[in-house]
């Protein structure tokens, strides 16, 4: 057993009984468990993951965090000061969920935190807790499975459109090297409508590892507009398991962006499982130094008339490495499938490394499906043409990134979340970008929860 | 304001240029017309300091500066503006930020404030006018889906708002119709003033009807073979470039 495995399993021993288990959950979690045990951290041997830096940097010596911080109202630790979003904000404090004292949801919205929707709605949140075939998922899932301590539920009705997008935003700051495992879990009826932006801040002083998993169930013709937001330390492990369940005529699109990465790696599972259903993922990295940022993309055209659509890019500076895996399948009966994927990647020095690798597994016949990939340097005739009119070198380079990288921003369809995005890629590629400035939490002075 | 000196300029160890000499003084108008492939566009790109065109021997004296000593940007910001014949498409740039980055830059250069949003956007709009750009055109990004006119177009917009002492102009007629070369004739003829100098680089007489020159050139086989008034763009016209071949070879001999 190696040891990262094997640390699970005393922490599990030691404190499950601390977990929140009702109705017999406990049972699902020692299932969990035991699945973990025998997958383990995905390694070298897991296709997709051969270079992959989680096994490198992950430690052995977390502990978890295994009841909230002290109470305090959500204003006093946080506030996204993006001007005009004005989002229903569902904040995550090291692990745990910050109620509100006063609900904002009505006609039968619910967007609470995990525990207290698994007591409160358990017919509506227990069955979708327990993650469908957590066998056929790597380690990560089943050890999310067996420790997740809290998360956020979000249940939207029937033929109901939430103009308000929620922001969840996962907050660790801590002294202990943590181990946080959360849950989200969205779910969307018939003709439902909503917008979730989840940003993962972190302000520690030492390494923790996050390891979330988030579930979207789309209800028939129900749509979501999903944007993420990445900004870590250095020190840190995140780790997001994106898995969404699609019915006919549902519409998922996602933009997730990575400014900073110790080790992040976003892995979204999209099934596609009734006609008609359709998917937009598009993805930004942004790394230097020695960050390190994975995308794991697996599109299940299980059905026929679906489309999905992927584009990431990256830039990787220094000595920064990055992993592209996209994999497309495409089962026998799924005719007028339509899938494409791209993934353009700069490389801006020679110690900077990339791997892609698109995948495509196509059973149908009557397909329509492309994959490109790219890595290069900047072009240097648009470099020279740059120059021409008087820029220099330094500015080009930088004109050059940030038309490359915004180019994903412009997917986002809320104006002050795009223009706040796009500022960011612009500082981050200035080098200037710790975390995001309109994040109360950036500003350590008026941040009162004393460590 | 430009004096060019027995300039030699290789690609690949191949030499294009073979020792041209042109002088073109504040307030002219020069044409360098020549059949394909003697050098037109070299010229240009040296002056430009594009990459690959090695300058073997010579000197590109710029207002008592020697281009060749200076950055690509430095000769962009010392006031000189090259027109492409085929300009790049830069998916991602918009051609305001573009053209703002580019002036504030070259401002800067020249110890000047940068433009604000407002100064600009006034300044952007003025300049539009000259060659008939939209604003929908100026919001898109830089020649990406670009007509062959809009390209062109888009080079004199660039040419007008950067107001540049000398500008060299790649075949900026080439691939235009009708209507499009007298748009951007007016835009050249906007810039023509006594400090300044414009050098016309075309294969065909109809630019020159709009755009009346004070000295033809002929360039072939690397070198300028022959200078005349505007009428020698019309013989030239009327009669092509063989004679001149003819002519050339037996001074040659």
């Amino acid at each position: 057993m190696k040891p990262f495995t094997n640390h699970v399993k005393q922490l599990f021993e030691e404190y499950s009984a601390s977990l929140c288990s009702p109705d017999g959950f406990g049972e699902v979690r020692r299932k969990a468990l035991s699945c973990f045990l025998q997958k383990g951290l995905p390694d070298k041997k897991t296709q997709g993951w051969q270079k992959s830096a989680l096994e490198r940097k992950v430690r052995n010596n977390y502990s978890l965090k295994l009841k909230p911080d002290e109470y305090r109202p959500l204003e006093e630790f946080f506030k996204c000061r993006i001007h005009d979003l004005n989002p229903i904000a569902l904040p995550m404090l090291n692990g745990w969920f910050v109620p509100k004292e006063d609900d904002p949801c009505s006609q039968g919205i619910i967007a609470c935190g995990l525990i207290n929707a698994m007591q409160n709605h358990p017919n509506l949140t227990l069955p979708l807790v327990q993650h469908q075939n957590i066998d056929k998922e790597n380690g990560l899932t089943a050890l999310n499975e067996a420790l997740f301590s809290d998360g956020v539920f979000i249940h939207i009705p029937d033929n109901t459109k939430v103009e308000i997008p929620f922001q969840i935003v996962s907050i660790v700051n801590t002294k202990d090297n943590c181990l946080i495992n959360n849950k989200f879990i969205i779910s969307l009826g018939k003709n439902a409508e909503a917008t979730l932006i989840h940003c993962d801040d972190s302000i520690e002083r030492e390494s923790s590892f996050t390891n979330n998993v988030t579930e979207v169930f789309m209800g028939e013709n129900s749509r979501l507009n999903y944007y993420k937001t990445e900004n870590k330390d250095t020190d840190s492990i995140l780790v997001n398991s994106l898995f969404v369940h699609q019915q006919s005529g549902s519409k998922f699109r996602s933009t997730a962006i990575t400014f900073n990465a110790g080790f992040v790696c976003n892995i979204f599972n999209v099934n596609l499982n009734k006609p008609y259903a359709e998917a937009e993922l598009n993805g930004l990295y942004l790394v230097d130094k020695q960050q390190s940022c994975d995308n794991h993309i697996f599109i299940n055209h299980a059905a026929p008339d679906c489309v999905s659509r992927q584009m990431y890019k990256g830039i990787m500076d220094d000595e920064a490495s990055a992993n592209f895996h996209g994999h497309i399948l495409v089962a026998p009966d799924s005719q007028r499938t339509a899938a494409f994927q791209t993934n353009r990647n700069l490389l801006l020095t020679d110690k900077a490394h990339v791997t892609t690798k698109p995948f495509l597994e196509i059973y149908a016949d009557d397909v329509q499906c492309s994959h490109g990939a790219t890595v290069g340097q900047l072009d240097e005739e648009a470099l020279y043409y740059l120059r021409t009119r008087g820029i220099g070198e330094a500015a080009a380079n930088r004109l050059l990134m940030f038309a490359f990288a915004n180019d994903i921003v412009q997917n986002v369809e809320i104006e002050a979340l795009r223009d706040r995005l796009s500022n960011m890629v612009q500082h981050r590629l200035q080098g200037e970008l710790n975390v995001c400035s309109q994040c109360m939490l950036s500003d350590d002075i008026t941040f009162p929860i004393k460590l | 304001m430009l004096k060019i000196d027995n300039l030699h300029v290789s690609i690949k160890e191949r030499e294009i240029l073979k020792g041209v000499n042109l002088e073109v003084k504040a307030g002219e108008v020069h044409a360098i017309m020549g059949p394909n492939g003697t050098g037109k566009s070299t010229l240009a790109s040296a002056i430009a300091g594009k990459q690959g065109y090695e300058v073997t021997q010579g000197s590109v004296w710029f207002k008592g500066k020697n281009l060749l000593d200076l950055s690509i940007e430095d000769r962009a910001r010392e006031g000189v503006f090259i027109g492409f014949q085929y300009p790049v498409e830069i998916p991602g740039v918009s051609i305001a930020n573009f053209m703002r980055t580019a002036l504030n830059e070259i401002r800067k250069y020249r110890g000047l404030d940068p433009l604000n949003g407002a100064q600009f956007l006034k300044l952007m709009t003025e300049k539009q006018k000259v060659v008939e750009l939209t604003d929908k055109l100026s919001n898109r990004s830089v020649n990406e889906g670009f007509s062959g006119g809009e390209k062109k177009r888009n080079e004199i917009f660039q040419m007008a708002l950067l107001d540049p002492s000398l500008a060299i102009l790649d075949e900026t007629d080439s691939g235009l119709d009708i209507d499009a070369l007298r748009v951007v004739a007016n835009g050249i003829n906007h810039l023509r003033g006594e400090d300044k100098a414009i050098v016309v680089i075309t294969h065909y007489q109809r630019l020159l009807d709009y755009i009346v020159p004070d000295v033809v050139h002929v360039l072939f086989d690397g070198k300028i073979v022959k200078s005349g008034p505007k009428e020698l763009a019309l013989e030239l016209e009327e009669r092509g470039y063989d004679w001149i071949k003819d002519e050339y070879e037996k001074n040659k001999i």
